[in-house]
This record gives C-alpha cells, structure tokens and sequence, in this order.
C-alpha cells in the first residue's frame, strides 16, 4: 500500500526516467548516430560541455519570455476587464480578437524586425502577442459568469460598481488569471524562440538553429532540454501560487 | 399614521415597456409597517413577491406610486436595510467571518473606520455567529457549511450593521423543516431583542403566522394584494402555539384566500 503510494506521488518522475532509460536502450541498441538523434547521454554530456554557452543563452531568453509575458499581463488583464465588464466593448473587440489569435505569431517575426531591428524587440513582441489572449480570454470570462445574485448582495447595500469589481470580480478572476499564467507562460517561451531562430544573435532559439545548421544535434536538444526546465520551473512556480492564493476554489 | 415606518403608496410596477401597456408585475399595492414592526407576504410562486422585494431594497423604481421609509422616498438601495436570499449567496472566497463582516466594509458610516474598529466589529460578529449556532465556525468556509448554517450565517449577515429594516426573501424555503422551524426561533428571538422592521416574503403560512404581527396575502399576475390579516396570537410565541386551534384556524383562513385566487382565476 505504503509503495503504491510513493509510486503515484511520484508519477511523473517516474514516467520520465523510463522514458531516458527507453530511449537511451533504443539508441544504443540500434547504433544510431548522434547527428541523427542524440541520446540522452550525450545530450547530458553536452549540456555539462557548454554549460556555459546554454546558460547565457537561456538567460537571454529567460528575460526576454519573462518582459514579453509581463507585458501580456498588464494588457491581458486590462482588456479582460474591458471585455469582461461591459456588453459593448465585448460585441466590439471579440470578434476581433479571436481573428487575430488565429494569425500564425511567427508571421509576425519578419515585419518585427523591420520595425525594431534584430534581437530583443521583436523577441519580447512575439512572446507578447502569442501569450495575452488565454489571459484576456479568461478573465472576461470570469468577470462575465459572475452570479447576479453575489451582485445583488452588494447591491442591496447600495455599493458602486467599482466596489461591486474590488469585492466580487477581482477575487472571483483570480483562479482563472493563475490558470491562464500557466499556458500564457509557456506560449511566452514558443514565442521568444521562435523569434529568436530568425532575428536574433543570442538565446536559445539562435543556439537551435546555429547548433542544427552545423550538425551539431546534441547541443541542440541541449538547448531544447534548458527551454522545457525553464518553462516547466515557471509553471510549477504559478501553481505554487495559485494553490496558496485560491486555496478557496480548490477545495479537497 | 405617522408612526409608520414603511409605506407604500398605490404602487405598481412592471418590467420593460410592460407598464405602458398597462401590464405590471405588481399592481396598486397599499402597506404600511409601524417601527419596529414584523410583516409577511405570502402567495403562490408567480406572484411578483421578488419584484416586491426589489421595490422595497430600492433596487428597482416603482413605474407608479411611491414609496417611502422612515418619512424619505426611496430612489436607491438603503444603507439601513439588511437582506438575507432564498439562497445563502455567501462569497465562496470568504470566511464565514468576513463574510458577515462584508456590509461593515460597503455601509457607511462603518466602511470609513471599519480598519480603525475592526476588533470591536469581529467581536460583534462572532457575538451574532453564537446568537445563531455557529460558534467555532467563523474560520471556515462556505462549502464546509451545511446549507441550513450558510443560511443563518446569511442572516448574521444580514444584520451585522445593525439595520433599522430587514428584508428576508423566502430564506428558509430551502431548509428543511425542523432546521427551518429553528431558525423561525432564532429570527424571533434577534427580533425581540433588536426590533428592528422585518419584511418576510415567503410561500410557508406557518411560518409567516408564526413569526409575523401582520400576514398579507398576494394574488398571481398582475400580483396584488388581496387580503390582510392581523395576527393577535400573544407574544412571545414558541413553537407549541403552532399546535392550537386558534393558530390552525388562521392559517386555515388564509389557506382559503390562497385557494380562492387559484379556482377564481
């Protein structure tokens, strides 16, 4: 009972080793060269290599995703509000909007560049414009589901509509705002890449490509390995979060 | 008739362009509540005992007729007014404490010292929580309440900033009865002590001869008042008086009323 338990709990964990270990068998089984598909040990032993090299990269991309996705917040957020609170702006912009989120971000990248050179601008742009929608998304949405009933309570006592938003529509948007952080940042992290593997001369995304045009496929799945620790370490920090904000809507 | 706290005067009041066409939700009611005062209206579902609701909160303008509350029209929602719902419509990210403590935060004059004076208003609340049975409970939330206690934190709600009128829209239709016939003593008792004026809205005759000093019966569409009728059982009341015959007989009669509106239309 006891080892079924540490088993779930650790699920994951678990589940990803067996993954390395499969794929590390399949590798050496079958001899496959490393400019084919890396195993994991050599991935490893890149990563050790140019430890150096991936962490200045990562960090360029760590800062870029992470102004990209603040900029996503504030606008989310405020566009959520708007959205979310009045009939008419949501007939207006909605339509809009979801025309836009249907555009392909990387198509963006090139007219960026245009506008603000290689390197970080159109890095931080592609990160924003790929991240604000679920959040915007999801807080028009719990702002526009809120029940008229908890409404009317604050009603009978004769409050604003700006305290009704303090009291009802903030903390009720908030379990939907932490969920969304959790996709938003990992759409943040495709979108700094993305630009990054065509207009810039640092991070991650450069790493890719530089690493891929001169064969060097280790070092590339190095860098992919940096992106997914990166965008996994933010997800977990959200959920932390969110579990100890909205411990009310998490019930157990 | 000047001690009279709550008057409506001739009021009617229908929805949308309704009320040009002559078609209300409620029609030409007449009432009035002396201070301190405890009425019930009763009638099938359907009869506009929510619009009156609204009306009395100031939550919807009368299309005709006034209203008036301690000598003022109304024309908005009246900060001595508390309301308890059918549902308990606590805030599910809230304590039961805050909860209760919410009006303090939205009421003037309480929202301007509620920091400065917040130990002496938790106090009050947990002194109201215990008046209700729900002592130790002031830290949970809503969900680990059973339904019957997130109603009467509801009601501690209600009358955590001290209203001069409370208005109580079937709030226990949803419990059941022996909950519901402990929370009538529990409203009676905040009532002897407090006296403030309480409007009861509510389909349970029992209830409303049981608790009320004056029992008026709406009819359905348009909703109208069709029968007034005041209770001279003495007080204080405990629950054996729902027993006798002179409680049976009253309820009977209004019973009557009712029946008549339904065959009559």
């Amino acid at each position: 009972m006891k080892k079924k338990n540490i088993l779930e709990k650790n699920a994951a964990l678990v589940l990803f080793i067996a993954l390395l270990v499969i794929w590390q068998l399949i590798c050496s089984v079958f001899k496959v060269s490393e400019f084919i598909f890396p195993s994991p040990i050599q991935i490893g032993q890149n990563l050790f290599e140019f430890r150096l090299e991936i962490l200045k990269h990562s960090w360029v991309t760590f800062w870029t995703t992470m102004v990209g996705f603040g900029i996503s917040i504030v606008v989310g957020v405020l566009l959520g509000f708007l959205i979310g609170s009045s009939k008419f702006a949501y007939d207006a912009l909605y339509p809009i909007m979801t025309a836009f989120n249907a555009l392909p971000k990387a198509a963006f990248v090139p007219i960026l560049v245009v506008w603000f050179g290689i390197g970080a601008g159109p890095a931080i742009l592609t990160a924003f414009l790929i991240s604000f929608f679920p959040i915007m998304v999801n807080i028009a949405t719990a702002l526009a589901t809120i029940e008229p009933e908890l409404e009317d309570v604050l009603r009978v006592l004769g409050a604003s509509k700006r305290v009704i938003i303090v009291k009802i529509g903030m903390p009720r948007c908030l379990p939907f705002f932490f969920a969304s952080l959790k996709v938003a940042i990992t759409l943040a992290f495709v979108g700094t890449t993305v630009s990054e593997m065509s207009a810039s001369n640092e991070g991650i995304g450069y790493l890719l490509i530089s690493a891929g045009s001169s064969m060097r496929l280790p070092l590339a799945f190095a860098g992919l390995v940096s992106i997914g620790v990166m965008a996994m370490s933010m997800y977990e920090l959200f959920s932390v979060i969110e579990r100890k904000k909205t411990a009310w809507a998490h019930r157990s | 008739m000047s001690d009279s706290f709550i008057k409506f005067d001739d009021v009617s009041h229908g929805y949308g362009d309704l009320p040009a066409q002559g078609k209300f939700a409620v029609e030409n009611i007449s009432l009035e509540v002396h201070a301190g005062g405890f009425i019930a209206i009763v009638g099938p579902s359907g009869c506009g005992k929510s619009t009156f609701m609204k009306l009395t909160t100031g939550l919807q303008k009368p299309s005709r007729g006034m209203i008036t509350v301690g000598g003022n029209q109304v024309n908005g929602p009246l900060s001595f007014s508390g309301m308890a719902f059918q549902a308990p419509t606590l805030l599910p990210w809230r304590t039961t404490l805050d909860n209760i403590l919410l009006p303090l935060e939205i009421v003037e004059p309480f929202r301007f010292d509620f920091r400065k004076k917040k130990g002496e208003y938790i106090e009050r609340a947990l002194k109201l929580l215990e008046s209700v049975g729900l002592k130790g409970y002031a830290d949970k939330f809503p969900w680990e309440l059973s339904g019957g206690m997130q109603q009467r934190a509801s009601i501690c709600r209600a009358l955590i900033h001290q209203p001069k009128m409370l208005l109580l829209d079937e709030p226990f239709g949803a419990l059941d009865a022996f909950t519901r016939e402990e929370l009538w003593n529990i409203l009676k008792d905040l009532w002897t002590e407090q006296k403030f004026n309480v409007i009861l809205v509510t389909h349970d005759l029992r209830e409303a001869v049981y608790l009320a000093d004056t029992v008026y019966v709406m009819s359905k569409s348009p909703g109208k008042i069709v029968f007034k009728r005041e209770i001279d059982l003495p007080r204080p009341r405990d629950l054996e008086i729902t027993y006798t015959e002179a409680f049976t007989s009253i309820v009977h009669e209004l019973r009557g009323h009712i029946g008549s509106i339904r065959s009559g239309k």
